[in-house]
């Protein structure tokens, strides 16, 4: 009954999404307050229905009913409940499903928090309901989850042993929530287009704030799982399926700061929503290239390239639905905002044009070798050498100009005060800088640089809170501190892994000993261990420092019978200031194991500073809700 | 303050010189350090985006010692590179060449800094001259 309930739930949630995409857009009328009313009831009845039909899914998966084909593929009776849960969304259908679901989430946030009673909001709740409905018959038509299995099998085929992690059964619904959030920016930017409404990027602020707040922290937990658990201590490997959320991310960061002057001051109206709609069309473009199989990759695990051509479809009507109406409207929304030359409205343009030149190098470096193999059918690959080689320049520069924005008033702004109030930035930038060249080893002229840039980032977010009036003091004015701050974090642990890290590798009998900066690893034994559904060969390593035993380090092979895969649970024991990694290699012979042992300085600071940046944005948003309720402000306050 | 800076420093970085050799490693530290270099910048064929440095593939352990026999008979860099290119194509370089098939990979970047940038002007320049509203 499961698998029925599921489905007809689905059919019933097309039906509505139709009708939340018509009455929505109807709604965008003036004086069509009924359409209006319909379009909000429709967006929560598709989040019902659509929630319904996942928590059927679920609920097979857990019960371990095989006789629903895509239970019975990617499901086994051994696998632990927390796999059965997450490997709903661990397969093509599951994920389209979630996917839907994270839609339905922010298409109800958005009937109740405004109540779905102006043109705006009328009109985005039909966007919303016509990608809702394109995704339902994608769903239905090519990858319906609840296609029965007769007669069913005794066993499922089980979860590849790679997805069966915390770190990634996490990974795609926070993914998701960012993707799929840039959806309501992107429905509220055609809904200002249609129903001529100037002031959107307010209405929008607190779902691109929610969108970009998930996308950071499901980026930075995709790269967390890929530095433990695939056993080379890297963190980002500039794969295709990595670039295609780093994009969208991109993206959003600039779409967050250009809106931020369209809301305040009515500037780069039409930018914004440019940006708005390319966030999401590069949400849908990573969709579509982790989804299709196009680009080959490490995390494209559910792969069809029949469905490919769908999405491709859906993407192209889109995008270019997106573009006409905005080519036909935009220009009756621009007013043509004044502002001096030096002011934060150029601030924010600067970082723009840098912002969309890095993702203009992911996107040509990402998607170049099928457009070669396509046009001059040659092989090529674009791998880290190419990205690291440019992006880190212009990233460099966009991080070097940050502390400038905040500091700028708008309108017009005054230079050379920013520069006397930044001057202990620059000061602490090369005190660190200099210290760094002189005491580090080996020497790095980058790295001495990258943490130069940290320190000029952290001072100037203390500048910034030293100049806060502490006693009108808003959530919201930490915000960019934060989040800039967050910036420098990430950018020390990403300099103190690629410059300093040090490993090794050695074939070690029972007993033997490796050294790796400073560390004694002894490797005591290897023995088998029995896991719920898998079999693991658990290595007991000593590390010893100056001869004094610090801790005992078990890092493991897994075999899993069910998947016929082996995997590598490596073993890390951080200080926060630096990793000790620890991966199993291969078996010699009865009593000879290969160890790959890493010291990886400053590894966690990584993804300590996505956190902070991510925390950074939900003050904003915290402080937005806040405002939201409070009587709108006649006066404009003075420049945060 | 700034000593405390300086040993923190020290305890994170100063052990962090040289790696432990790899089995199978060239007996000079030099040509070692070169080997590894140029691991990071050859992909691994059968695998999906990965460089040979960090491929558990027979195939990437075969060229890992493939290129330190090349290193050991003396050939440079380059030599190698163009030794695998021929015998896989440029398939094999994780950066590619810049030649007439990639020019667009490698200069896009540069054409979307200088489009953008003059668009940016252009729109500071009307800014400037337009008529400046009532603030806010």
């Amino acid at each position: 009954m499961t698998g029925e309930i599921g489905l007809f739930a689905l059919c019933l949630a097309l039906a509505l999404s139709l009708i939340q995409a018509m009455a929505g857009l109807s709604g965008a009328r003036p004086q069509a307050d009924l359409a209006r009313a319909v379009a909000s009831a429709g967006a929560l009845g598709l989040f019902v229905f659509v929630a319904l039909a996942f928590g059927a899914l679920t609920y097979a998966s857990v019960s371990d009913d095989f006789s629903i084909l895509n239970v019975a593929q990617n499901s086994h009776t051994l696998k632990p409940l927390i796999y059965k849960i997450s490997g709903v969304w661990g397969n093509h259908e599951g994920s389209m499903l979630l996917w839907v679901l994270v839609l339905g989430v922010y298409s109800a946030a958005v009937a109740v928090t405004r109540s779905g009673s102006d043109r705006l909001t009328s009109a985005a709740l039909g966007v919303q309901g016509l990608i809702a409905a394109a995704f339902l018959v994608f769903i239905l038509f090519t990858s319906n989850p609840f296609v029965r299995l007769d007669p069913a099998p005794f066993e499922g085929a089980g979860l590849n042993p790679l997805l069966q992690d915390p770190g990634l059964a996490m990974h795609p619904p926070m993914l998701y929530a960012g993707y799929v959030g840039l959806s309501a920016a992107f429905s509220f930017a055609a809904g200002a287009l249609i129903a001529k409404e100037r002031d959107w990027a307010r209405a929008a602020r607190p779902f691109m704030l929610a969108a970009w707040i998930a996308l950071t922290l499901g980026i930075a937990l995709g790269s967390w799982w890929a530095y433990y658990d695939l056993g080379w201590g890297g963190f980002w490997f500039w794969d295709p399926v990595e670039n295609a959320s780093l994009m969208p991310w991109l993206i959003a960061t600039a779409l967050l700061h250009a809106a931020l002057a369209t809301e305040r001051t009515g500037a780069f109206r039409s930018w914004s929503l440019l940006l708005a709609i390319a966030g999401f069309s590069l949400s849908l473009i990573g969709t579509f290239l982790v989804r299709s199989g196009v680009l080959s990759s490490v995390h494209s695990f559910a792969s069809d390239p029949t469905r490919g051509l769908y999405i491709l479809v859906l993407i192209f009507s889109a995008i270019g639905g997106a573009l006409a109406l905005f080519a036909w409207r935009a220009p009756s929304l621009e007013e043509g905002a004044a502002f001096a030359p030096v002011s934060r409205e150029t601030t924010l343009l600067i970082n723009n044009v840098l912002l969309v030149t890095v993702f203009s190098i992911v996107f040509v470096g990402t998607l170049y070798p099928l457009l070669a193999n396509a046009l001059f059918d040659t092989k090529l690959s674009v791998g880290a050498p190419f990205f690291q080689k440019l992006f880190v320049p212009v990233f460099f520069v966009v991080l070097i100009l940050v502390p400038f924005g905040p500091r700028l008033a708008w309108h017009r702004g005054d230079l050379r005060a920013a520069m006397r109030a930044l001057a202990p930035a620059a000061g602490a930038a090369l005190v660190v800088g200099v210290s760094i060249l002189a005491i580090a080893a080996p020497r790095s002229l980058a790295g001495a640089g990258a943490f130069a840039i940290a320190a000029w980032l952290l001072t100037a977010s203390a500048i910034e809170l030293s100049k806060l009036n502490w006693r009108a003091v808003r959530l919201s004015a930490f915000a960019a501190p934060l989040a800039h701050a967050g910036l420098a974090v990430t950018l020390i642990g990403v300099a103190g892994v690629t410059l300093w890290r040090s490993e090794g590798l050695e074939v070690l009998k029972f007993g033997e000993s490796m050294n790796i900066a400073g560390y004694t690893l002894r490797l005591d034994g290897v023995g088998a261990v029995q896991g719920p559904n898998y079999e693991a060969a658990r290595a007991s390593v000593t590390v010893l420092r100056n001869g004094q035993t610090l801790a005992v380090m078990v890092p493991e092979r897994r075999i899993f019978p069910a998947e016929r895969q082996e995997t590598v649970q490596t073993a890390i024991r951080t200080t926060i200031v630096s990793d000790l990694y620890l991966a199993l290699g291969d078996q010699r012979d009865a009593t000879h194991w290969t160890l790959r042992a890493y010291v990886n300085p400053l590894a966690p600071f990584i993804w300590l500073g996505a956190v902070v940046m991510a925390l950074g944005g939900l003050l904003s948003f915290v402080g937005r809700l806040g405002r939201a309720r409070a009587v709108p402000q006649a006066v404009p306050a003075p420049a945060e | 303050m700034k000593s405390l800076l300086a040993a923190l420093l020290l305890v994170v970085f100063a052990n962090a010189a040289r790696a432990v050799p790899v089995p199978g490693t060239l007996a000079d530290p030099a040509q070692e350090t070169r080997a590894r270099a140029l691991q990071k910048e050859l992909r691994c064929m059968v695998c999906q985006g990965e460089s040979i440095d960090e491929s558990n593939a027979p195939l990437a352990a075969d060229l890992r010692v493939l290129i330190r026999d090349h290193i050991r008979a003396g050939e440079s860099n380059e030599q190698i590179k163009q030794f695998l290119v021929a015998r896989y194509g440029d398939v094999i370089l994780m950066q590619p060449p810049f030649e007439a098939d990639t020019y667009a990979l490698w200069l896009t970047p540069f054409l979307v800094l200088i489009f953008a940038g003059g668009i940016a002007t252009w729109v500071v320049v009307r800014a400037a001259r337009a008529p400046q509203g009532d603030a806010g």
